[in-house]
């Protein structure tokens, strides 16, 4: 079930057209036919696809191929920058009303996190703002949601205003704004039932009790994970309700969260904090350009490359590929691709930013451990240059040498001797395969389907 | 006699039956207007069946979100159907889209009502899982209140004992309904708690006890093995158990239900799903998708608010809502004819 990210769904369009030096139309329907599925696969609204996928067309035909860039790495990139754009700056302000409170209303579908993110958010402004807030149950018909309020304030010690679940809401709300006048809190944010944007009684209390309170921010809770339908859900209740910014919440888990497109796109309004957990300090501003790789399932490719292209010396690099095909690698080589990693950075970086990285079940949470580079570099070091050209002259009194000129034990030194053997072995086993490979595609292999 | 027809006689035979669909009917009635009316739409749209007919199609489904993988295949089979009975005009292909539908969702007729395991002369416990907010302790009331109401004697115990308010919100369900509910306090280990539900029930001589979990994200590595805890504690208390361990699914959800089902599925065998909040979306795609992907069978169907809107999945009922404009219309050309 494992979604393939963009980028791997765009490795066998790409592997049909790298060396062109521009981007053909064809490239491009073929190229746009794999961003539209993977767009649909992370839950962006159809329609909203289709626009995009236009509007990437539209721009990524006769384009000249950048050098730095493949064709396909160049259509990406204008896709995420089409998406970063589309998605918006970062706005996670809040309003201020001139005349205190300000007033903060929380609507949304049941199930959606409201509630928790009233709690969040009151936390958020307290902490970060130094305000003073104050949380309004006004959801009076889940049962025990208003105690579930009255908890989450007990926890963060902060003052919550509930008239039991026999009172109107539209009353709960306006005896609260007087009691945070009385009281001279700055904030009052009320947590409103969850309800269908299709259920017309419930719509109208909702507005009944905006007409009331007449709120600086109505914030529209979103579950990240909502599917086609977000698209009718915001617009209904933007058009009821003239919702101000969007919260996304439950993106902590591992949906692609294409809601959020959809949802920017339809009502044009900024999605302000993401809730990235269950603690109630979970609540994050917005990042749009994060949103845009996630919804791409493409880890953060372009800042890869744009580091590979800053630190990796083409020239070098194309040595090295010749030196890995004739297995003339030597650990001198091996050096300088070390030092040419170590310069892009912490290795965690470089591994959380490979797509679907963190799918892998080796590279999750890795920790690399720097120390071993540095310790590997000090014994290729303390090598002679003859050593380092051909390690089958080694020999137990030139370990010792070694071990002693790096300062590691000798048992370090023959394991990296292993490594590299194997390393050697590996790279003339790929090799064979690459050619085995042209092999069998020359006696025309086919698929019984093809 | 036609596929429509017999899914028509079916319903119209009985007044239970009538009853039945009408709630689907009524709870669908979204679902419906904007599915099927689409598809009607189409077919009036093309006479000739061509690229252009399954683009739309393909869009169609897309947007109840039965998912592109699902949507292809089913795009493909169709092509292949086209070309073997040689349709050219499409209002005979809606016949082949939505016998093509059933097929998913129903698979074979024989296990299309998908009853929960019931323990005859026994105690059957149930343990309700899902990612947070999908209405779990919603459906457990429901349950409770409709198990009830069979003469049956439920204990409900409070395995939410993360989230804010959970245990109160399980109590006041119990209330409602009538029977009670085991719970100890906030923050203490759900894995005791059921265990406790478990000697209460037994010590009750209670039919059915109803497990209530803390909704959790499904790549939560530590609270999915939380849960694996929880279900072995259960089988340890009584081997034969949990007799269904039910994932609820809300119907609004995308993809993501997909990984929520397997990766549930690995943590607790999943026997079966809960859709809730279908009422208020329009699609009920993600259900096709589970079926052709997982083949998880769909048990309850959340309808609405109410106490008593949880309706056991009926595939034929499911899919006579979702079609009942088409059927309709259908009917009327025949008798035009």
């Amino acid at each position: 079930m494992a979604f393939e990210g963009l980028a791997d769904r765009l490795q066998e369009t790409i592997k049909k057209i790298t060396g062109k030096g521009k981007v053909s139309e064809q490239d491009v329907k073929e190229m746009t036919r794999e961003v539209r599925l993977a767009l649909l696969e992370a839950d962006v609204n159809y329609k909203v696809v289709k626009d995009f996928v236009k509007r990437i067309k539209e721009r990524a035909i006769g384009q000249e191929v950048m050098e730095s860039l493949t064709p396909g790495q160049q259509v990406i990139k204008v896709v995420k920058e089409e998406l970063t754009s589309l998605m918006g700056g970062e706005q996670s302000r809040v309003a201020v009303s001139e005349r205190p409170p300000t007033v903060i209303m929380m609507v949304g579908l049941q199930g959606a996190g409201k509630t928790t993110t009233t709690g969040k958010l009151a936390n958020l402004l307290r902490k970060k703002h130094n305000r003073k807030p104050l949380l309004v149950a006004a959801d009076v018909y889940r049962p025990a949601a208003i105690n579930q309020l009255e908890t989450l304030g007990k926890q963060l010690s902060l003052p919550v205003f509930s008239l039991g679940t026999e009172a109107n809401p539209v009353d709960i709300a306006n005896q609260a704004i007087e009691k945070a006048k009385e009281e001279h809190l700055d904030y009052v944010i009320i947590d409103t039932a969850g309800r269908l944007h299709v259920d017309e009684d419930l719509m109208d209390e909702l507005q009944q009790i905006k007409q009331n309170v007449n709120p600086d921010e109505v914030f529209l809770v979103v579950d990240a994970m909502t599917g086609q339908d977000a698209v009718n859900v915001a617009e209904s209740f933007d058009q009821q309700l003239d919702v101000t910014g969007v919260v996304l919440t439950k993106l902590d888990g591992d949906t692609r969260g294409g809601a959020a497109l959809s949802i920017k796109a339809v009502t044009n309004k900024p999605i302000k904090f993401a809730g990235m957990g269950e603690k109630l300090d979970e609540l994050e501003a917005f990042h749009p350009e994060r949103m845009a790789s996630r919804i791409l399932g493409m880890g953060d490719v372009l800042s890869l490359i744009e580091k590979a292209q800053d630190n990796v010396d083409q020239k070098k690099a194309q040595e090295l590929e010749e030196k890995m095909r004739d297995a003339s690698f030597t650990f001198d080589d091996f050096l300088d691709q070390m030092s040419q990693v170590k310069s892009m950075g912490p290795l965690e970086d470089l591994i959380s930013m490979i797509p679907g990285a963190n799918k892998m079940k080796g590279l999750k949470n890795v920790q690399v451990d720097e120390k071993q580079l540095v310790h590997v570099e000090a014994i290729i070091q303390s090598m002679t240059k003859k050593e380092r050209v051909d390690p089958s002259v080694m020999n137990a009194s030139r370990k010792k040498r070694i071990a002693k000129g790096s300062g590691r034990p000798v048992s370090e030194v023959n394991r990296l001797l292993k490594q590299f053997d194997d390393m050697k072995k590996m790279m003339k086993q790929m090799t064979n395969m690459q050619k085995g490979k042209k092999g069998k595609k020359g006696k025309g292999f086919n698929f019984p389907f093809m | 006699m036609s596929f429509f027809k017999k899914l028509k006689d079916k319903f119209s035979k009985t007044e239970e039956n009538q009853e039945v669909s009408d709630k689907y009917k009524s709870g669908l009635s979204k679902t419906r207007g904007s599915f099927s009316s689409k598809i009607n739409n189409l077919v009036a749209r093309y006479r000739q069946v061509d690229e252009d007919f399954f683009d739309d199609l393909e869009e169609i489904l897309i947007q109840a979100d039965v998912g592109v993988n699902t949507v292809m295949d089913l795009v493909d089979e169709l092509k292949m159907e086209v070309k073997r009975q040689n349709i050219k005009d499409s209002s005979m292909l809606k016949d082949v889209i939505s016998e093509k539908l059933v097929e998913i969702y129903a698979g074979d007729e024989e296990t299309v009502k998908a009853e929960l395991n019931l323990q005859p002369n026994d105690l059957s416990i149930f343990l309700f899982v899902g990612v947070n907010g999908v209405g779990k302790t919603t459906s457990i009331g429901k349950l409770a209140h409709q198990l009830s109401e069979q003469g049956k004697k439920v204990v409900l115990v409070a395995g939410d004992t993360f989230r804010a308010g959970a245990i109160e919100q399980l109590d006041v369900w119990g209330q409602r309904v009538g029977v009670e509910v085991i719970k100890h306090s906030e923050g203490s280990d759900p894995a005791a708690v059921i265990y406790d539900g478990i000697q209460a029930a037994r010590s009750r001589n209670a039919d059915v006890l109803l497990c209530d979990t803390a909704g959790r994200l499904q790549n939560k590595v530590n609270l999915m093995n939380e849960l694996s805890k929880v279900k072995r504690v259960i089988e340890r208390e009584v081997p034969s158990a949990p007799h269904e361990v039910l994932l609820v699914l809300d119907a609004t959800t995308g993809q993501n239900a997909l990984s929520q089902a397997k990766t549930f599925s690995e943590a607790t065998n999943v026997t079966g799903i809960v859709l809730t909040k279908l009422d208020g979306t329009a699609k009920g795609g993600i259900v096709l998708a589970i079926r052709k992907e997982l083949n998880i069978p769909v048990k309850y169907v959340g309808l609405g608010e109410k106490v008593t809107d949880l309706e056991v999945f009926d595939a034929q009922a499911f899919v006579y809502g979702l079609f009942a404009d088409m059927i309709e219309s259908s009917d009327d050309e025949s008798l035009d004819s």
